[in-house]
């Protein structure tokens, strides 16, 4: 009953959670702006912390290989905005990540999207009113 | 203990869904309004009281950007000066490992009037008898406006902050003039440069009870060819008053943490 509660919840938050706030983001020009990446790994470390957060996940391909991906957020008081929270994490946890990677290759991405070891999916934070258009 | 549970937090959800604005946000830890408190209300708020802008304002995602990426009239003093300005937004936004921003590398202040340009999250005013103080939740730093009748200082010492003075307009309008800033900040995110000639007023219009519109004008000879408007009526609405805003510091060991994962995943590219 309070699961189901729960996912209603959930259900019912989703259309308030707005598109990504990217140009709150410092860095943005290093990211392949557009492209997405779905990987899906175990979690390492979860640095809730500013300017930006980062979750660390091993991502195993195809060999058996394990890369250390590091995938960026925006700052806590942004990612809190988006459900997002401090103790959301632990070591082992598998989790789904859409991001956008760095344009040089290197394996970091910005995150578009998570779906949680429960199956929640969280967008990239974020709130409040829309950006008004550049004059 | 669990039908409590669900009972609270079906009341929760009424509330939420029954009155979008005030009583979506969260008043503990609170990181600014849901973008639902933004949408128009079905009946006008009530008129503003006179001379009064007390109270805690967030103008949403609106506030985080800033229209300060606009390439500005420079003069040839600027256009140096921004050869040596490697910034993390806007126009002309480098790599991460080539950022040399002060308060992205350093966590140097933001400083006046950047804080206003960019990262103008949640913002509570308060009024005393001769004092505006603007209290921002970004880096958790404050502003004195005197409102004595004093005159600005005609030859200041550099303050991140700059020297601001302010008068009422009228019963609604608050306009506020700030001079003395320190050339080590950079004007906004987009590393536009300014110089210490620089002006600056803000104007903040109290429309009703639970909208104020900001305006900043920025006027600095040395660096622009004219004066320009960065902020133009940027709308910001009252939060409830028991809301309690959470922290957001730029420490310089979470900064260097946050380049040290970040170069080293860029080792070899």
């Amino acid at each position: 009953m309070v699961r189901d509660m729960f996912f209603a919840i959930v259900l019912m938050a989703a259309p308030l959670m707005p598109p990504v706030p990217l140009a709150a983001h410092h860095g943005g020009a290093s990211f392949d702006v557009g492209k997405e990446v779905t990987l899906k790994g175990t979690v390492t470390e979860w640095i809730w912390s500013n300017p930006h957060c980062f979750l660390k996940i091993d991502v195993k391909d195809a060999s058996g290989a394990l890369t250390r991906w590091v995938i960026e957020t925006q700052n806590p008081t942004t990612m809190t905005q988006g459900g997002w929270s401090r103790r959301m994490f632990t070591p082992g946890d598998e989790v789904t990540v859409t991001l956008e990677p760095y344009k040089n290759g290197a394996p970091i991405g910005l995150v578009r999207s998570i779906i949680l070891p429960d199956g929640r999916k969280l967008g990239a934070g974020g709130g409040g009113a829309p950006r008004p258009p550049a004059p | 203990m669990r039908r409590r549970l669900i009972v609270s937090i079906v009341i929760s959800m009424a509330a939420l869904v029954s009155a979008p604005g005030l009583s979506l946000a969260q008043t503990w830890d609170s990181a600014g309004l849901p973008a639902s408190a933004f949408q128009p209300s079905p009946t006008p708020p009530p008129p503003a009281p006179r001379r009064d802008l007390t109270g805690i304002w967030d103008a949403g995602n609106a506030g985080i950007s800033g229209p300060g990426h606009v390439a500005s009239p420079f003069t040839p003093w600027a256009e140096e000066r921004l050869k040596e300005m490697k910034p993390g937004n806007g126009p002309r936004a480098v790599h991460e490992t080539e950022i040399n921003d002060p308060l992205n590398t350093l966590c140097d202040p933001a400083g006046f009037p950047r804080t206003v340009l960019y990262e103008l999250r949640p913002t509570q005013i308060v009024q005393t008898p001769n004092q505006v103080l603007i209290l921002y939740l970004y880096e958790r730093r404050w502003r004195v406006i005197w409102t004595d009748g004093r005159a600005l200082p005609k030859d200041p010492d550099p303050r991140w902050y700059g020297y601001s003075v302010g008068r009422w307009e009228d019963d609604f309008t608050f306009v506020v003039q700030t001079v003395g800033m320190d050339e080590r900040t950079w004007l906004d995110n987009a590393g536009n440069p300014h110089s210490s000639d620089l002006r600056v007023e803000e104007r903040y219009r109290r429309v009703d009870r639970d909208w104020l519109e900001l305006t900043v004008t920025i006027d600095d000879p040395q660096a622009y060819t004219k004066p320009w408007t960065p902020r133009n009526r940027l709308r910001l609405k009252q939060m409830p008053p028991d809301t309690d805003l959470r922290e957001w510091i730029c420490a310089a060991s979470e900064a260097a943490t946050y380049r040290g994962v970040v170069a080293e995943q860029n080792k070899g590219k």
